[in-house]
Order: C-alpha cells, then sequence, then structure tokens
C-alpha cells in the first residue's frame, strides 16, 4: 500500500527533525498558545478588548488581512517567470511559491475570523447554507475568489508532489491550465480585496481609483521580498535547492514593483494635496498629523524611507547580487509595505470618521498577541509544507521501490 | 476554509451545549422563517429575556402597515442642542447604558458659518447651558436611505430595507464584521463591543424584533425611527421629547402629512445628498 506509506510518512515526517526544526517549532506553538489564551478572552468579553471602536471599526486584524492578500496573490510573480518564459532557475520554487501562497491566504482568512463579532455565526456567511450576498457585498466575492485560490494553490503544489513521490513526471496539459488560471486568479483576489474598500463612498481616502493598482503594485514587491528571505532560510536549514541567480532574478522583478508603487503614490499625492479638498484630510492625517493628532506620521515616513530605500537597493545591479543589501532590502521592503498597507491603508480610511470626529487608534496587546498567534500559524503550516515538499523535490522522500536502500531514517536526518 | 472552519468550531465552545443554545445557533434568518418558526424563536427570546432580567418582555413582529413610508424632518434653526432626544432614545431603545453607553443620535455643533466640512465639528461640547452663541447644533442619526450603502455591502444580508422604509437589522443573524459601519457615509450604525449594560429596572418591556429588543455582544445597531411605536401611530421618542418643535415625523406616501407640508413649502435639504443614497431625513430651516 504505497498510499498509506506515503500519508503515514508525511505525517511522521512533520514529527521528526532536527535541533533548530524542533525549537523553531516549539516557539511558534508558544506563540500560538498565548494567541490563543488572548483570543479566548476576546471570544468572552467581545471585541472592546481590543482598542477599536465605533469610529475607527477595523484595526490591525483587518490590516494584516489586507497585507496577507497581497503576499499571496505575489506568487502570481514567481510563477509568471517560470511557465511563461520558461526561465529554469525559478521553476523549481514555483512549488514553494504556491505553497507560500496557501499560507498566506489561511492566515489571512484567520485574520477576518479574528475580526469577526460573531464567529458562532460563520455558517451564515456559507453559500447556500447561509445567506451569502452575492453578487452585491464585495465581501461575499471576497470570500468566494479568497477560498477558490486557496484550493487552487492548494491542489497544484500537491499533485506536482504527489507526482514526484511516485516517480512519474507531472501531466503538463494538466497542471499548466491550473497554474495559467491561478495567475489571474492572484490578480482577482488582490483586486477584490481592493475594491472591498474602494466601493465606499463614505470614505474618501478608500474611493480612489488608484487603489487597487496601488495594491497590485505593492504586493509583488513585499510577496517576493518575502520569498526571497524564505529561500535562503530554507537553503540554509532544510538544504533546499535554489541558485543566487534565481533570487537576484526576484530582486530585478521588485524593483520594477516598487518603482510602479512609487508613482502610483506619488500620482495619489499630487492628486490629494494640489486639489487640498475637505478629502485630503485623511492623507493629511497619515503623513503630516491633523489638528494634533498624528500617531500614524512616524510610521509611514518610515516606511515611506524604507521603501525608497529598498528600490534604490534593487535596482542598482551590484547592491542587488549581494547577498547582503539584497537581505537588508527585503527586509525594507516587507515592514515598509506592511506598514503601508497595514496600518497605513486602513486606520486612515476612518480618521477623520464621516461626521468629522477623530479617534486615533494604535492596536493593544490583545490585537498585537492575537496577530502574532495568526502569523505564528502560518509559519507553522508553512514549515511543516517545506519539511514535506523539500525532501520530495530533493528525491529523499520518494517512492519505497526507488528509495535504494529502503533505510528508515533516511529522510530523518536532513543535510544542508 | 478549513482553517476557518475550524477556528468556527473552536470558537463554539463558548456557547452553551443546551438545547437553547442550540436552537439559538441554528436559528434562521427572520426573513426566511415560516410564521409558526417566528412563534416559537420569539417564545424562546422572551423566556431568555425572562431568565436575564426577570421580567416578562413582550416582542412584537408586528409587519410594515401598507402605504406608509415613514419620512423625517429636522428644524436646524430650532434644535438648541440639548441632547434630550439622544438620551430618551437610550432610554426608549434598551441601549447599553454604561461601559459603554451607545448612542443613535448624535449632536454634533458647528461653527456658524460651516455646514458642509464636517471636519471642525465638535461631538463632546459640554457647556453650562446651551444654546451658545455663534453655535448652531446638527442632530445626527441613521438617515433611512432610500439606496442604504450599509444593506448593499452587508455579506450575509442581516440588513435590509422594510417595506415602510425603515432599515433594519436581524441581531440574531449579523456576523458582526462592521463592513456596514464602514460603509455608512453618516455614522449611522453602532457596535456592541460587549455585553450590553442595560440594568433590569431601566429595561423598556414594549420591544420589536427588528428594533428596540435587548441585544447581545458583537451585533451592530441602529435607530429604527423606533419602528416599535411608529407602526402603532406613535412618534419616535425623539420626537415625543424634544422640547423645542425641532423634530417631525410622518408618512411620506400621505399627501396630508405635516413631513410632505415641509418638504413642499420649507426650503428643505438631505445630508451629503452628493452620495446618491437618497435619504428619508429632511433637514430645513424654518427661519
Amino acid at each position: 500500500m504505497e498510499v498509506w506509506r506515503f500519508f503515514k510518512k508525511t505525517v511522521s515526517m512533520v514529527f521528526i527533525g532536527t535541533k533548530i526544526y524542533y525549537l523553531w517549532c516549539a516557539f511558534l506553538l508558544t506563540v500560538i498558545g498565548i494567541a490563543i489564551a488572548f483570543y479566548i478572552q476576546q471570544l468572552d468579553a467581545g471585541l472592546i478588548v481590543t482598542h477599536m471602536r465605533d469610529q475607527v471599526s477595523w484595526g490591525l486584524y483587518i490590516g494584516n488581512f489586507t497585507y496577507l492578500v497581497g503576499v499571496a496573490a505575489a506568487a502570481v510573480l514567481l510563477v509568471i517567470p517560470a511557465y511563461i518564459y520558461n526561465f529554469d532557475p525559478i521553476k523549481e520554487i514555483v512549488v514553494l511559491g504556491e505553497l507560500l501562497a496557501a499560507s498566506a491566504i489561511i492566515m489571512a482568512l484567520m485574520f477576518v475570523l479574528a475580526d469577526l463579532g460573531r464567529p458562532d455565526r460563520f455558517w451564515h456567511i456559507i453559500p447556500f447554507i447561509g445567506s451569502l450576498a452575492f453578487p452585491n457585498s464585495l465581501l461575499a466575492w471576497d470570500v468566494i475568489v479568497l477560498n477558490g485560490y486557496l484550493v487552487l494553490n492548494t491542489i497544484v503544489p500537491i499533485y506536482i508532489l504527489v507526482k514526484t513521490y511516485f516517480g512519474a513526471e507531472p501531466s503538463k496539459k494538466l497542471v499548466i491550465p491550473l497554474v495559467l488560471l491561478s495567475i489571474p486568479w492572484a490578480v482577482g483576489i488582490h483586486t477584490v480585496t481592493a475594491f472591498l474598500y474602494n466601493g465606499l463612498a463614505a470614505r474618501p481616502f478608500w474611493n480612489a481609483s488608484i487603489l487597487a493598482p496601488r495594491f497590485l503594485a505593492s504586493a509583488f514587491c513585499s510577496g517576493p521580498a518575502m520569498a526571497i528571505i524564505i529561500f535562503q532560510l530554507l537553503r540554509k536549514t532544510a538544504g533546499m535547492r535554489i541558485t543566487n541567480e534565481a533570487l537576484f532574478k526576484i530582486s530585478e522583478l521588485i524593483a520594477y514593483s516598487m518603482f510602479i508603487n512609487l508613482f502610483l503614490l506619488g500620482a495619489e499625492l499630487f492628486k490629494e494635496y494640489y486639489t487640498g479638498t475637505i478629502h485630503l484630510a485623511p492623507m493629511e492625517y497619515l503623513y503630516q498629523g491633523l489638528h494634533g493628532h498624528y500617531s500614524l506620521v512616524p510610521w509611514i515616513w518610515s516606511a515611506f524611507f524604507m521603501n525608497v530605500t529598498a528600490f534604490v537597493i534593487f535596482l542598482i545591479p551590484k547592491t542587488r547580487e549581494n547577498l547582503i543589501t539584497l537581505n537588508i532590502g527585503s527586509f525594507f521592503i516587507i515592514v515598509g509595505v506592511w506598514i503601508e498597507k497595514g496600518l497605513g491603508l486602513i486606520v486612515p480610511g476612518f480618521i477623520p470618521d464621516p461626521l468629522g470626529e477623530i479617534y486615533e487608534y494604535m492596536p493593544n496587546v490583545n490585537e498585537i498577541a492575537i496577530s502574532l498567534g495568526i502569523w505564528a500559524f502560518g509559519l507553522l503550516i508553512f514549515t511543516f509544507f517545506m519539511r514535506i515538499a523539500i525532501p520530495i523535490q530533493r528525491g529523499d522522500f520518494i517512492h519505497s521501490k526507488y528509495a535504494n536502500p529502503p533505510t528508515q531514517r533516511q529522510y530523518e536526518r536532513i543535510k544542508p | 476554509m478549513m482553517s476557518m472552519g475550524a477556528l468556527a468550531g473552536f470558537s463554539l465552545g463558548s456557547l452553551s451545549c443546551t438545547k437553547t443554545g442550540v436552537e439559538e445557533f441554528l436559528q434562521k434568518h427572520i426573513r426566511e422563517m415560516s410564521e409558526g418558526e417566528k412563534k416559537a424563536v420569539i417564545g424562546r427570546l422572551e423566556a431568555k429575556y425572562l431568565r436575564q432580567y426577570s421580567r416578562k418582555v413582550r416582542i412584537s413582529t408586528q409587519p410594515a402597515e401598507k402605504g406608509t413610508l415613514w419620512g423625517y424632518g429636522l428644524d436646524l434653526s430650532r434644535c438648541i442642542g440639548c441632547r434630550r432626544c439622544v438620551y430618551a432614545c437610550v432610554k426608549e431603545n434598551n441601549q447599553s447604558r454604561v461601559k459603554p453607553q451607545l448612542q443613535w443620535i448624535r449632536v454634533i455643533r458647528l461653527k456658524k458659518g460651516s455646514l458642509i466640512n464636517l471636519e471642525n465639528a465638535e461631538h463632546y461640547y459640554n457647556p453650562e447651558t446651551v444654546p451658545e452663541p455663534g453655535f448652531m447644533y446638527m442632530p445626527v442619526q441613521c438617515q433611512q436611505c432610500e439606496n442604504p450603502p450599509c444593506v448593499r455591502v452587508c455579506p450575509v444580508k442581516a440588513t435590509w430595507t422594510e417595506p415602510d422604509g425603515i432599515v433594519t437589522v436581524d441581531y440574531n443573524w449579523c456576523i458582526g464584521c462592521r463592513y456596514c459601519m464602514a460603509a455608512c457615509p453618516y455614522k449611522g450604525r453602532v457596535f456592541n463591543w460587549t455585553e450590553p449594560n442595560l440594568p433590569a429596572a431601566e429595561l423598556n418591556t414594549e420591544v420589536h424584533y427588528l428594533g428596540n429588543r435587548p441585544r447581545m455582544k458583537n451585533v451592530v445597531e441602529k435607530c429604527t425611527f423606533c419602528l416599535q411605536r411608529v407602526r402603532q401611530g406613535r412618534y419616535p421618542a425623539c420626537v415625543e421629547i424634544c422640547p423645542t418643535g425641532t423634530r417631525k415625523f410622518g408618512n411620506l406616501l400621505d399627501p396630508n402629512s405635516e413631513i410632505r407640508y415641509l418638504i413642499e413649502n420649507k426650503r428643505v435639504f438631505r445630508l451629503k445628498e452628493d452620495f446618491n443614497t437618497e435619504p428619508k431625513f429632511y433637514y430645513f430651516f424654518s427661519a
């Protein structure tokens, strides 16, 4: 029973690893445990344990959700060159890119759930069982496209991995159409998520046509930047095979995306500041402070500095192809875009509120703990994915008839 | 989906696993219930409120009367900013009283000379006496839009416009996502960030399922023009309490109603008319 062996070993592999692997998992589980304690408190007392209020009714959770949808969408950036231009060094990391996308979507959905006041009524949103308001509500669209994207990005890598395990070449006729489908779908999930905010006339900060293009541009920076860091970590710790050349190619693509992102930001700033209508207020709050309230100002300028610095690093071939500066740039982009698209996008949408009130929001310990827990959960899932995917791709974890000699412990020790 | 399901399952732990708990969990959307199912739900809710407040609450499900479309008039030259309407509303509609107090009406103070730009509005003015020279007051509540952005965005159809024009919420169907709050240009919705704090002695026991029945934590609520009152031919509580006659109310379909007279004879305007939300809430100046 080869299928049973595959299943059994997959499960057991997750529990076996190096010391670093155990430490890493223990660390993530601790963070998750703390988050669960905070979440139980939130369920019990209500969302009052957060710093969200009627004036600013979405905060850190929805900010993280938006950011992670972007990370998930950016898997497409790894897929396009691999399949369309047949760029081989990237090709081998498509499976990992898609698994990263799947993990990001899982986190994004968990953030929505953490933000939901009544998770016990979750079933109301399930199509046919509940009463999903499709097509009127953009949130209904998001439920559909995000779950579809999750399925797509799970099926393709699993299919490729299982085929590889059985020593067969994955069928191109099956994989390529699905991968090609995932490209517009990736654009779709992030566009729909942008439209979620974009369609609200009550919030002039979001009600700008530039929102969806900016979402895509910034996603195509943060997602690949995260991939660059993760692939290097996996190369060091799990013996994943990836060439520097592939990393440099990704970083070049980031440079183009960051250029577009900064250009769109400039276009937005020009329009708001030159016309200077009352709709400028949220932008003013974000970049300059408004009526003595300026808690986001240091954040957004840090983001601006990090994004511009990273752009310069990725633009110049010399710094782009140096691992130290490459990693500094990637780190700057991950954090810079997170600020820009997390708190920097969600909070000013609510400030000032429709009747002109200013309520300053900063997440509190509860929100931070729960958010970290969701990140830890996503990373744990991704770690497990990698724990199985990398040995399969390396040919270490393979059908018993190819495993020669078929030693029990062969896959248990991983050498870089 | 898997992860969401798992977490949703996890959260069920907080629900009691009693028969009532299960029934509550499985309760359908009010608009999809048969008359029998409605009766059962009302019975269960009344029993629940009796346990919770030790008082008999009567929950009405009275539907909208044919030929009615409710409209509101607010005379900005009369309002003195006393906020009696705010508190009468809280009392009538069983809002949470403290920590926090939920209010469906917000009276903002504007410097004379500025009306459209609300950025300089003062929400928490608190002088010894009102009115204050140099200021005007503008009460804002749900504008009962004919084209309500809040209804459009709700992902589970938990909020809708009744045939008499009132935008209502099924508190037992709302999932607490707060998308409607982001969509409303009038700050017409407030959220129960925690279990409402309503002393039994202050409970108004004459309630409507879609209106002033006691709410639960983590659901949204809003002004319903006191639908429990207006469907029985009474004025909303805010209209009744107003000491200056600022507030007018009536049936827009009745050509002889006061609201129709005002619209035809006064220079009325609606808040943020450029949003095309078509409010049924008319502001005007009598002087």
